[in-house]
C-alpha cells in the first residue's frame, strides 16, 4: 500500500459548512501541488457531494458530515459519508462499488447536476449507499494522466 | 464566504450582478433576487458574473430555473462576464448551449490565484 497522509474534517450537515471544507479542500490540493484550474475542479467536486450530504442526508435533523482525504504522492483521494460516524478509511473503501446509472444515480441526481459535475470533474468517482451515502473520489496529479480505464484496472488489484 | 447581487434597470433591462461565492449557503440571495422579476412579462435580464469566484450545481440550476421561467413569459436572460473557469462549467453541464453567455474580454485568468 502506497504511504499517504490522512485529514478528516467532521463539519455539522448545515449548508454554511460547505465553504469550509472548500476552504480545507483547497488548502491540502494546493500543498500536494495540483494546479489551478485542478484546485478548482476538486473544490467544486467535494462541495457537490458535501451539499448533497446535507441536503439528502438529513433534512431538518441535526447530523454531521465527515469528509476524508487522503494525500498520496500522485493523486488526492476524498471521501464523504453522511452517516455521522468516523469511518476506518481503508475499510470503507472496500466496500464502495463503481457508481452504475441505477438506483444511486437517481437518488443524487433528484438534486440536479451535482454528481454530473462530480463525475466531470474528477478521474474516478464511487458511490456507496449503506447507513447513508459514501461518495468517493480520485483526482491524479498533472494533466496528462494515463487512460482512465488503464487506471482503474491497475487500482482496483 | 459571502455573496451580493447588486440589482439596476436600465432601460428595462434587469441587470443583476453577481459578487462572491454561489453555493448552498449563499444560492438562496441569488435565487430571490432573480424571482422578482421572473414572472413579469417579456422581461430582459442580464446577469454579470465578472466578480463570481466560485460557483457549483446550485447557482447552475438557479440559472437554469431562471431561464425557464423566464421562456414561459417570453423573456429573455443573457449572462456576461463569464471567465474561463466558468465557460468550463457551462460547456460541461451544456448550460452554454441554452443560455446565451459572454466571454470576458482579456481579463486575467487567474487573478485569484
Amino acid at each position: 500500500m502506497q504511504a499517504y497522509d490522512y485529514i478528516e474534517l467532521k463539519v455539522p450537515a448545515k449548508a454554511q459548512y460547505v465553504g469550509v471544507t472548500r476552504l480545507a479542500i483547497s488548502g491540502l490540493a494546493s500543498r500536494l501541488g495540483f494546479t489551478f484550474d485542478e484546485i478548482e475542479d476538486l473544490k467544486i467536486a467535494a462541495s457537490e457531494a458535501v451539499t448533497n450530504a446535507v441536503q439528502h442526508a438529513y433534512g431538518d435533523c441535526e447530523g454531521e458530515v465527515i469528509v476524508g482525504c487522503a494525500l498520496f504522492e500522485d493523486k488526492m483521494e476524498i471521501m464523504i459519508a453522511d452517516s455521522g460516524n468516523s469511518f476506518d478509511f481503508e475499510e470503507t473503501k472496500k466496500h464502495i462499488g463503481p457508481y452504475s446509472d441505477g438506483e444511486d444515480a437517481q437518488f443524487l441526481r433528484e438534486g440536479g447536476l451535482g454528481l454530473y459535475l462530480m463525475e466531470s470533474l474528477m478521474d474516478e468517482v464511487k458511490v456507496h449507499r449503506e447507513e447513508g451515502v459514501t461518495i468517493f473520489m480520485t483526482k491524479y496529479l498533472g494533466g496528462e494522466r494515463v487512460d482512465k480505464d488503464v487506471r482503474t484496472v491497475s487500482s482496483q488489484t | 464566504m459571502n455573496l451580493q447581487v447588486e440589482v439596476s434597470e436600465e432601460n428595462l433591462v434587469h441587470y443583476f450582478k453577481v459578487v462572491g461565492e454561489v453555493d448552498a449557503f449563499t444560492a438562496p440571495v441569488l435565487k430571490e433576487r432573480l424571482t422578482s422579476v421572473q414572472k413579469t412579462p417579456n422581461v430582459q435580464a442580464v446577469i454579470d458574473l465578472s466578480e463570481v469566484d466560485y460557483i457549483d450545481s446550485t447557482g447552475l440550476g438557479i440559472f437554469i430555473g431562471f431561464y425557464k421561467a423566464l421562456q414561459e413569459q417570453n423573456g429573455y436572460v443573457k449572462m456576461t462576464g463569464v471567465n474561463h473557469r466558468l465557460k468550463r462549467l457551462f460547456e460541461i453541464t451544456g448550460i452554454d448551449k441554452i443560455i446565451d453567455i459572454e466571454i470576458e474580454e482579456g481579463g486575467s485568468d487567474d487573478a485569484s490565484l
